[in-house]
């Protein structure tokens, strides 16, 4: 890897370790450098704003409100920790199929069968121009039906994640 | 090198969408279909970014940001905004606000739910700002700016309850799906504006008006500029009313870009998605408007009660109006712990939609015995009501306390959750707290 990178400047260097650890380390990584030749070569305009070569713009994936990046490949406890979702059979499909558009809060706030999940890939279809899913389809439904099914909540839950602190006189 | 301007990835989509896929991504999409990808780099990068292939991606729509790539990550703060209100959705912003965050009689600005459909404006020239009133019930359309606005007409202050219409949907079984709102979509500010009925009757509102229907400046998640996000509105009779305000202000100051910022529609104890933000354009309607998300089943429950699960036809379903009765406990915050006769205060506030509070209870043995509290008038109609109650816990153990208003009509607050609807919208059922008692 340190070898790979020794002909790129330091601005390069540094944007591409950040991609680097929302990927995956050694498949990616490779094919990035290739990539970034392609746009010196292709379009050397848009590298320069994308990696800081010769101008004094950098294009950054960031905003005000983002926060530090979390590395794509950190799993913790069964749980992809960059989006909050659950590593499972379909999860690649749901990440490149629904994460293109939106937030995986909307995954992993809400909870239905999978009716009712498709139901909302329906709605996405008809109101927010989700493209046809084709053999994916099925994959992410088993992959949301299993995942994110709904629990048998009754009337009223129990108060729970309550934090305990000392209520002073 | 000089010291680099750092440009935003959004900055670069907010000045040209198409532009932009094609200097960060080399993306060229189909001119026609504005879909897919001409060429196979563009794909290739995108694909990359998002750490993932990108399936049927001749479909792709062209000028979108790959939400991976646009979704902030981790703890974040939103400016603005208090940094211990809960984050439901950050595309759009979806923010709740935690009950004991909700003490202040005026909900300040750094406390008011966020709820966007779209997303927020990305460019407000203030002193372009322009509110035109149109539709089939006014002679011809009328146009205002911000100053127009502020020097035309007299201007009121109202403390208004804004309340979305699906806060406590996480509670509905079976879950219905939008964001899993518990009980913190909800907030009493100070609305300084114009009334709407001013306003109506300066464009000179003809008696066959039926609604007032609302467009904004937030852009559909799509990025596609053709696309509304939410175009909702009142009937005439609501918008007449003196509390019915366009404001430009919040508790004395600009209104948070989040909530709106120049101008939007205050409509007090209506669902808060009535209240257009970023407001551009009023529509006076002959007929009940029909923007997107007036239709079944947005913002609409059943006629009739119905068995949990029930899927209910369009036809059977009606606009909400007024909300219903409830309240908040803000003081103490749940998880208290005090000692066996330790006297405290609980308080928080109430209010009911159109209808005003008459009575709040509290309960401490899980809704046996009920201790009646002592309630405030609203400072104006449509404000909530701040209650306290003084509690005594004698013995030991594990408590919870209940929170319970009636409204002028009798009808009080559920100690479950009321009636299932399809969208899970109206759960007004008692607000509950955890406290225990122990030497």
């Amino acid at each position: 890897m340190a070898e790979d990178k020794k002909d790129l400047t330091p601005e390069q260097k540094e944007i591409l370790d950040k991609l680097v650890k929302r990927t995956n380390v050694l498949v990616y990584a490779a094919l990035f450098i290739v990539v970034v030749a392609m746009f010196n070569i292709m379009a050397p305009d848009a590298a320069d704003r994308l990696f800081g070569g010769g101008d004094e713009v950098v294009a950054e994936a960031t905003d005000a409100n983002a926060a530090p990046e979390i590395p794509d490949d950190l799993i913790e406890d069964g749980i992809h920790v960059a989006t909050g979702l659950i590593v499972d059979d379909g999860f690649q499909q749901v990440k490149a199929s629904c994460l293109a558009c939106h937030s995986s809060k909307l995954i992993t706030q809400n909870r239905a069968d999978r009716d009712g999940w498709k139901k909302m890939i329906r709605w996405m279809q008809e109101y927010q121009n989700l493209w046809d899913l084709g053999p994916n389809e099925d994959v992410i439904l088993d992959y949301l039906a299993k995942n994110y099914a709904p629990e048998d909540k009754g009337r009223r839950a129990n108060l729970t994640n309550v934090e305990w602190y000392v209520l002073e006189e | 090198m000089a010291k680099k301007k750092r440009i935003g990835i959004h900055e670069l989509y907010a000045r040209d969408p198409y532009q932009a896929d094609l200097e960060l991504f080399g993306r060229e999409s189909d001119p026609n279909s504005r879909r897919g990808f001409l060429k196979k780099a563009g794909l290739t990068a995108m694909a990359m970014a998002l750490g993932g292939k990108i399936v049927h991606a001749e479909n792709m729509p062209a000028g979108v940001i790959p939400a991976a790539l646009d979704t902030p990550q981790g703890d974040f703060e939103i400016e603005g905004k208090h940094p211990e209100l809960v984050v439901l959705n950050d595309k759009p912003w979806n923010v709740e606000t935690p009950a004991h965050l909700l003490d202040d009689e005026v909900t300040p600005a750094d406390r008011l739910f966020i709820r966007n459909n779209g997303l927020v404006p990305e460019k407000i020239d203030v002193a372009a700002w322009t509110l035109t009133i149109d539709g089939e019930s006014v002679p011809e359309p009328v146009t205002l700016s911000l100053d127009d606005l502020k020097t035309k007409f007299k201007s009121y202050t109202y403390r208004l309850t804004l309340e979305c219409g699906g806060n406590g949907r996480k509670e509905f079984n079976p879950p219905a799906k939008g964001n899993q709102w518990t009980t913190g979509a909800v907030g009493c500010s100070e609305w300084t504006g114009v009334r709407l009925k001013d306003l109506l009757e300066y464009a000179k509102v003809k008696s066959d008006a039926v609604y007032v229907g609302y467009y904004g400046a937030d852009v559909h998640l799509s990025r596609n500029p053709k696309k509304v996000t939410i175009s909702r509105g009142i009937p005439i009779a609501k918008a007449m009313e003196e509390e019915s305000l366009i404001a430009w202000q919040m508790n004395g100051e600009d209104i948070p870009l989040m909530n709106g910022y120049p101008l939007r529609m205050i409509i007090g104890g209506w669902p808060a998605s009535v209240s257009g933000k970023w407001l551009t354009r009023l529509s006076v309607r002959n007929i009940v408007h029909d923007g997107p998300k007036m239709e079944a089943p947005s913002y609409r429950v059943p006629k009739y009660p119905v068995a949990p699960g029930t899927e209910v036809p369009p036809e059977d379903m009606k606009i909400i109006e007024s909300m219903p009765v409830k309240s908040l406990i803000t003081y103490p915050k749940t998880g208290a712990m005090v000692k066996p006769g330790q006297k405290f205060e609980v308080r928080g506030h109430a209010w009911a939609g159109d209808m005003e509070v008459k009575e709040m209870h509290i309960s401490t043995d899980f809704g046996a015995t009920w201790q009646k509290a002592s309630l405030n008038p609203a400072p104006n109609r449509l404000a909530w009501q701040r209650w306290r109650a003084q509690v005594k816990l004698n013995e030991s153990g594990y408590y919870e306390i209940w929170a319970r208003a009636t409204d002028s009509n009798g009808k009080a607050q559920p100690m479950v959750v009321p009636g299932w609807n399809p969208k899970g919208y109206l759960n007004n059922a008692t607000h509950r707290i955890a406290v225990k008692v122990s030497s």
